[in-house]
């Protein structure tokens, strides 16, 4: 079944056409990736999927619903999450309050359970829960950002750039707990500029292209591809 | 000199109530309202309306103030400012003093400019030590003031909605993406920020019983400049700095000269200023990518 569905997608900043007319789907339970250079359209895309962005043409169909038009702060209560680029945790607040923030929209009751189900999926976090947020490295800020969309329990987690200026060994676990998070059953939405790692992981990937979608198929052929090899895996 | 210094306090403590309502706005919706004098003006009108004319009690009045300054706050947010949520901050600036000049000269328009007596709505005798006396409306304010700010202190630290507040401060997008309604945030902050507003308006006219259309434009400049003064955005800073000022302005007055004491309490935040340019407790916030 088809979870998020998007038609036709045409976004504009001003003048300048960033996303020309894509296509695409996800599936429940698929890790799909979007790859490509920088300039592309991947975020754009994620955050216009997000009600962020207002697109000026095509559909957006979560579980058979149009989403475009609702606001985004109605967004996490349809199912979906995005871990937006560059984290973006609120590094005044402390660990433990950046995920009650992530759970803003659930019932009290129900929020000490899933942070504890954060802690154990980040053990780091729980050690500095208290600390201001600011002052964590850049792979516990990652943890945290990721954390934080997972306190509302999204159907569909949308990841923009997770491994962005991250040591190579931390960009491995980051992409493990991804694979992680899927199989408990979360759909994941990934934009990424480290191409191998995303393909390697994913179910299906898209090439997007200055807004349009090159290329597309499986993972594992997009790996194997001689054009995408050229231009994004650097051989 | 004592004596000096508790007035100075009570002043100080009305400029940080107003201050409080500045940093608090500034804060979360990263703008100068400067309307936010005037919403004191309206205050004082209200309280004195309800209670001269209507013959309400005090206490009724004061509530009624507060409530119709609450819904001022979440009025002129939502027609005068909402709009320019993506416009240049200048723009939004121009539109605070525009609105500031909207409300002096509609009150002009309804009031007149004929001072009214503002009646003491806070008196309930003189505390007597030694030869120092001590109005119960200094006492009063002061008391406020501290009520007030320890609640807000709490209010944004300990909440889930104060917490909202501090994340929509930080990252509108990001706090959109955790299903926190930014308007509906901000018009809180406003909300709160003209109900704080209406408790100065009443204790200011308690303590200076001169009540025009343009009762709140020195004393709304002023607590602006205590709050940057204090650090702006800072709750602890905005008080810290309303009374350090209200004390500044009254030792002036007393031992330097009266009509130069504005100017003095001016160059003394010119000084702190360029000293420290986040204000006494201004947090220097440094950006990590």
């Amino acid at each position: 079944m088809s979870m998020l569905k998007v038609e036709d997608l045409h976004v504009h900043y001003g003048s300048i056409h960033a996303i020309k007319g894509i296509s695409f789907d996800v599936n429940e339970g698929e890790i799909v990736t979007l790859i490509g250079a920088n300039g592309a359209g991947k975020s754009t895309t994620l955050n216009t999927i997000a009600g962020l962005l207002k697109p000026t043409g095509g559909h957006i169909y979560f579980e058979d619903n149009s989403i475009i038009g609702v606001p985004t702060h109605k967004m996490v209560d349809k199912g979906i999450a995005l871990c937006p680029e560059g984290r973006r945790i609120f590094l005044q607040l402390s660990v433990e309050d950046n995920l009650q923030m992530g759970a803003y929209t659930r019932p009290a009751g129900e929020i000490a359970d899933s942070i504890a189900d954060v802690y154990d999926r980040f053990p780091r976090l729980k050690e500095r829960y208290k600390q201001v947020a600011g002052t964590l490295s850049g792979g516990e800020q990652q943890m945290l950002a990721m954390g934080r969309a997972l306190m509302s329990k999204p159907k569909l987690m949308m990841l923009d750039e997770p491994s962005m200026g991250l040591a190579p060994i931390l960009v491995q676990q980051i992409f493990d707990i991804i694979t992680e998070l899927n199989k408990a059953g979360t759909t994941i939405l990934l934009v990424e500029q480290n191409a191998q790692m995303a393909l390697s992981i994913a179910d299906r990937a898209y090439v997007l292209e200055t807004g349009h979608i090159a290329l597309s198929g499986t993972g594992a052929d997009l790996l194997k591809d001689e054009s995408v090899k050229r231009a994004y895996l650097g051989g | 000199m004592l004596s000096y210094l508790i007035n100075g306090i009570s002043l100080g403590s009305v400029y940080a109530i107003i201050a409080l309502g500045y940093t608090m706005v500034y804060g979360i919706a990263k703008m100068l309202n400067f309307a936010h004098g005037d919403v004191i003006m309206v205050g004082g009108y209200m309280a004195y309306i309800t209670s001269s004319y209507l013959g309400l009690p005090y206490g009724v009045a004061i509530l009624i103030s507060i409530a119709v300054c609450t819904l001022l706050g979440i009025f002129i947010e939502k027609l005068a400012y909402k709009p320019l949520r993506s416009a240049t901050s200048l723009a939004v600036l121009i539109t605070a003093i525009g609105v500031s000049y909207f409300l002096q000269n509609a009150a002009l328009l309804i009031w007149s400019s004929n001072p009214k007596a503002f009646p003491n709505m806070v008196n309930f005798g003189t505390l007597e030590l030694g030869n120092i006396r001590i109005t119960s409306a200094s006492i009063i304010t002061f008391l406020s003031c501290v009520v007030i700010m320890v609640a807000l202190t709490l209010f944004t630290n300990k909440t889930k909605m104060g917490k909202a507040m501090k994340a929509v401060s930080e990252d509108k997008g990001a706090a959109q993406l955790m299903g926190i309604n930014v308007n509906a945030t901000i018009s809180l902050t406003f909300a709160i920020g003209s109900g704080l507003a209406a408790i100065a308006g009443v204790l200011l006219c308690s303590s200076y019983p001169n009540l025009t259309p343009t009762t709140g434009s020195m004393p709304g400049i002023k607590a602006f400049t205590a709050a940057v003064f204090g650090g702006i955005g800072s709750i602890p800073g905005a008080m810290l700095g309303g009374i350090i000022l209200g004390i500044i302005e009254i030792l002036s007055k007393a031992y330097i000269s009266t009509e130069l004491s504005d100017a003095i309490v001016f160059a003394v935040l010119i000084v702190i200023l360029i000293v420290k340019p986040t204000g006494l407790l201004g947090k220097k916030v440094t950006e990590k990518v």
